[in-house]
């Protein structure tokens, strides 16, 4: 890698610097008006997207349903791109929906636009949300914004690093193994994954439906706690959101974190992960202990198996949602086929990529007649005892904190001739999926100029510990008001 | 050999459900609307839509499943069956696959004047696909996804029936089992009950099953007789040779009266089956299930016992007429305005379903009241009008929905009954036909006939007819005395 990284503190007189709720106070104090906001990120972007790649489609006009909204407060957001947008293109990375347009809202983006936010633009991702580099896109791979030579993570690569890179104040990402927090640690900002159920998925294109869930990506943890609130409740369009949830409370400032007790699970430790990594968690870890918490060193004893669960019941359910893009109805069709199998064949073929055929076959291969007990039964099996795992936990510790990705941020094309080396970078986010409960990363400190980040894992439901405890993180941290210095970007 | 073979038949036959919005979102599920206007974003499979059960699904699936005897689940759960096919928006259909809604039912019917049982393995709950259309001209097909999302049943029955008429016997009953229990129209011209069937044959007396035949697109009771009918005689056939049997699925085609192959079990689909992630498995509340069972209306054999006993109506009748829910309602409502079972019995049998099958339309089509009847039959037994001239005036009133009585007194149609008036006439045909009435008088009672033809041609076929012929039969011999 290019020995180029450069960082600086945030500038307060920069608007794409500010988190969102910095902004909010500019804007009530009637400092700045809501186009200034617009004008400044997308200038932004015209800035450094060339470098970054990190938008796949940016709607450079303001809404101007939005201009006269009573002094209450306007925010852009940038968006996955596979979170549906009414009439903006929704391509999910492929070339198989490059040219989608929505005829509805997610219901996520119609509880942020009920807010006042509105759609900045759409964010690069792996296709379909497959992949941890955010390089399996068909629109190119996005770039690190603390080192263009290293990959922003994935699959949320675009939406982590356009916050990182101030090319949007906070965004929304999905995850399905870690998609939004191993780019939000590798990005060096706030990711969450809510519990299963908080967010509604209706409108979110479904990768594995049983492990999906809407994220926010934010530069603080206080911002985190804002989007969530405007995105969870219940959705009676998805039966799989819960229903009678109570909205979270702000994490209000913490003076001791007395009380909380932290479990720091071994195998989140073991040799897989980078000692920079390791030390820079553990320090962190020292700091909440500072704070007031308790921390021990605890056990989750079947978290090995995580890995393999997870590939045979995502790419199952992958095999199944991916069904629907066969050319009828809309997306791709190819131009090639002379009978209906064929037709189905060639589109396939040619609007989906690598990664996405892999898991497609996979899927198709551990549901079918025969292999459907020895494989995809006996995941759900092994995915039980990880959630009696975490259960065990709970017992003893109110959150459970790890490093996010066992590495930081890594070269682009380094693992991608190497599924296998590609699938480890999830190793440490994906059993909080499979259990379904709801985890957060932050940053926690640099190695190698690259960010590194801190992931707390709650009980289901229980976003707010983990809010509370990473806002005493952040008042008594720094490393959350770094700012990357972008490629060609003139510092200063 | 045909004594020595048994016939050994299962059907599997989907039903439409009577819900007003699709199983799995709000578009409508109305029949014969223009292609592609009942659909959304969710029928139509597009990215990151879900579905969400439509609970008037769920409780007309658990009404037919009480309906035909079934225990019903307490915990169940939804599927995807995976297959790529285009009138298949998803890539996969929501079914059910290892804990179908309800299982181990069972349904009495009668076939030759015997009641026979079938037992129904499961009752479970799915979603209809959309339907191809072959333009004969350009060679495209089409697909039109108004029906794709339509709740559906599927009924899968043992293999207990023993013969074609027995299968065509055993889904008449099922159809009106199931429109007594509302759920569905189980119109098959439309498509919303469908059905098909295995067969297979083996020596009399044998246990294992031989080698199957399902058999698809019985779209008629009538095609689903004929095309077993033929596949018993191709598999006795292909026996007698020595032949062996292939598993396999054929269609019935209707134009020759065949069954084809379609498919064997070497391209048989693998479905892929896994559970559901988009929705929730299910818990039912028993006191719920047990609610509907409380609310079901009496079925059809039921009703047939209660026929026999309180009306007295023969076992024909009565299976006739129940065999419709529709026509069994009217049959009870007209004889409640005019008690006299039989006479109605034979109206509803004779008239209302003469009218029905002359232009092919259902009970649930018939546009007339059952007081309307009761009030015509009254007519008759008051003389007003005869029962000739009663048909004529039914057939009136079912095409123009006129009351009978406003019909009789509009064209005039009241018999003659005055005695005086219809003597007078008596008393001039009398005089007109000397020949017959000496014919008659001399003991050829014949000639009775006639005279009375001219009584009728006289009053325009408005004389009462048996005034008329005791006023005729007086007269004739009043002046046969005085002749001497």
């Amino acid at each position: 890698m290019r020995c180029q990284q450069r960082m600086r503190k945030m500038d307060e007189g920069c608007l794409t610097d500010l988190s969102v709720h910095q902004l909010r106070v500019l804007l009530e104090r009637g400092e700045v008006a809501p186009r200034d906001v617009h004008e400044a990120y997308v200038r932004r972007i015209e800035e450094v997207d060339d470098q970054l790649n990190a938008y796949i489609t940016v709607c450079p006009d303001f809404p101007p349903e939005l201009e006269n909204r009573h002094g209450r407060p306007v925010f852009p957001v940038a968006v996955k791109d596979n979170i549906m947008t009414r009439g903006i293109r929704t391509t999910c990375g492929s070339r198989i929906l490059a040219r989608f347009i929505p005829p509805y809202d997610a219901t996520a983006i119609l509880r942020l636009k009920e807010r006042g936010l509105y759609v900045l633009g759409k964010t690069n991702m792996d296709e379909f949300a497959m992949g941890s580099s955010c390089e399996n896109s068909a629109f190119g791979p996005t770039r690190n914004p603390w080192n263009l030579d290293a990959v922003p993570g994935g699959s949320s690569g675009g939406s982590a690093a356009a916050v990182a890179a101030g090319e949007a104040p906070w965004a929304l990402g999905s995850d399905t193994g870690g998609s939004v927090r191993q780019p939000a640690a590798l990005c060096g900002v706030v990711g969450m994954k809510p519990t299963y159920g908080r967010v509604s998925r209706f409108g979110l294109v479904a990768f594995a439906s049983s492990l999906d869930q809407i994220g926010p990506i934010t530069r603080d943890v206080w911002d985190c706690w804002v989007l969530m609130r405007a995105l969870c409740g219940h959705d009676p369009l998805d039966s799989t959101s819960a229903p009678g949830q109570a909205p979270i409370p702000p994490p209000q400032s913490v003076e001791s974190l007395g009380g909380v007790r932290i479990g720091v699970p071994r195998e989140y430790l073991g040799p897989g992960v980078e000692d920079a990594v390791r030390d820079a968690v553990l320090k962190a870890v020292g700091v909440l202990e500072e704070l007031g918490a308790r921390a021990e060193e605890c056990s989750l004893p079947h978290t090995e198996y995580g890995l393999s669960a997870y590939y045979i019941i995502a790419p199952a359910e992958a095999s199944s949602n991916l069904a629907r893009y066969d050319g009828v109805r809309y997306g791709h069709r190819t131009c090639q086929a002379s009978s209906l199998l064929d037709m189905y064949e060639l589109t396939r073929q040619e609007g989906f990529g690598a990664e996405v055929k892999r898991r497609i076959m996979l899927g198709t291969y551990v549901l079918s007649a025969g292999y459907y007990d020895a494989y995809y039964l006996r995941a759900q099996k092994v995915r039980t005892l990880i959630c009696r795992d975490f259960e065990r936990a709970w017992a003893r510790y109110d959150l459970l904190a790890a490093p996010t990705s066992p590495t930081v941020a890594f070269p682009l094309g380094e693992r991608t001739a190497d599924p296998l080396a590609m699938y480890m970078a999830d190793v440490l986010t994906i059993p909080v999926n499979l259990a379904g409960l709801p985890a957060l990363s932050l940053p926690c400190g640099f190695a190698r100029g690259l960010p590194v980040g801190l992931q707390l894992i709650g009980r289901p439901f229980d976003e707010l510990t983990l809010l509370r405890v990473a806002q005493a993180f952040q008042q008594a941290t720094d490393y959350h008001l770094y700012r990357p210095v972008v490629g060609g970007e003139v510092d200063g | 050999m045909a004594d020595a073979v048994e016939v050994v038949i299962g059907l599997e036959v989907h039903v439409e459900l009577k819900t007003e919005s699709k199983i799995f979102c709000a578009c409508s599920t109305r029949f014969g609307s223009p292609p592609n206007t009942q659909v959304c974003p969710i029928c139509l499979g597009h990215p990151g839509t879900l579905p969400v059960l439509n609970l008037k699904a769920l409780e007309l699936a658990v009404r037919a499943a009480l309906a035909l005897n079934c225990k019903v689940a307490r915990y169940t759960k939804f599927d995807r069956k995976n297959y790529f096919y285009p009138d298949l928006p998803k890539g996969y259909q929501i079914s059910q696959y290892d804990a179908p809604l309800a299982e181990h039912g069972w349904l009495e019917f009668r076939v030759d004047g015997r009641m026979r049982t079938a037992r129904i393995r499961r009752v479970h709950l799915e979603e209809d696909a959309g339907k191809l259309m072959h333009d004969e001209v350009t060679g495209e097909t089409l697909v039109d996804f108004n029906r794709c999302g339509v709740p559906l049943i599927e009924v899968v029955t043992e293999p207990d029936l023993r013969s074609p008429r027995e299968a065509r016997a055993f889904m008449e009953e099922l159809r009106a089992v199931l429109q007594y229990a509302e759920v569905s129209d189980c119109r098959m011209q439309e498509g919303s009950l469908r059905c098909d069937a295995n067969i297979s044959l083996r020596p009399r007396g044998a246990t294992d099953l031989g080698t199957k035949a399902e058999i698809k697109n019985l779209n008629s009771f009538r095609a689903l007789e004929k095309a077993l009918e033929y596949e018993v005689a191709r598999q006795t056939r292909a026996l007698e040779r020595g032949e062996r049997l292939v598993l396999e699925t054929r269609g019935w085609d209707e134009g020759r009266q065949v069954t084809v192959p379609l498919r064997t079990k070497e391209e048989a689909h693998d479905y892929r089956y896994f559970p559901e992630p988009d929705l929730v498995p299910m818990t039912l509340d028993p006191e719920w299930v047990e609610q509907i069972r409380r609310s079901l209306p009496e079925l059809p054999s039921q009703r047939m016992a209660r026929f026999q006993a309180e009306y007295g109506l023969p076992a024909y009748d009565a299976g006739v007429i129940v065999a419709s829910r529709r026509l069994a309602d009217f049959f009870e409502e007209c004889v409640r305005h005019y008690p006299h079972p039989k006479t109605v019995s034979n109206w509803v049998m004779g008239q209302v379903l003469g009218y029905l099958n002359s232009r092919g339309l259902e009970p649930e089509e018939l546009n007339f009241e059952p007081e309307r009847l009761a009030e015509l039959l009254r007519m008759v037994d008051e003389g007003v009008i005869s029962v000739s001239v009663a048909r004529e005036v039914f057939e009136e009133a079912v095409s123009t929905g006129k009351s009978p009585r406003a019909l009789v007194e509009e064209k005039g149609l009241e018999q003659l009954s005055d005695t005086g008036a219809l003597a007078a006439v008596v008393r001039q045909v009398i005089e007109e036909h000397p020949s017959p009435v000496r014919d008659y008088r001399r003991g050829k009672v014949k000639a009775l006939g006639f005279l009375m033809g001219q009584v009728m041609k006289k009053t325009a076929g408005k004389a009462n007819p048996q005034l008329a012929r005791r006023l005729l039969e007086e007269a004739l011999a009043t002046e046969r005395e005085e002749t001497p």
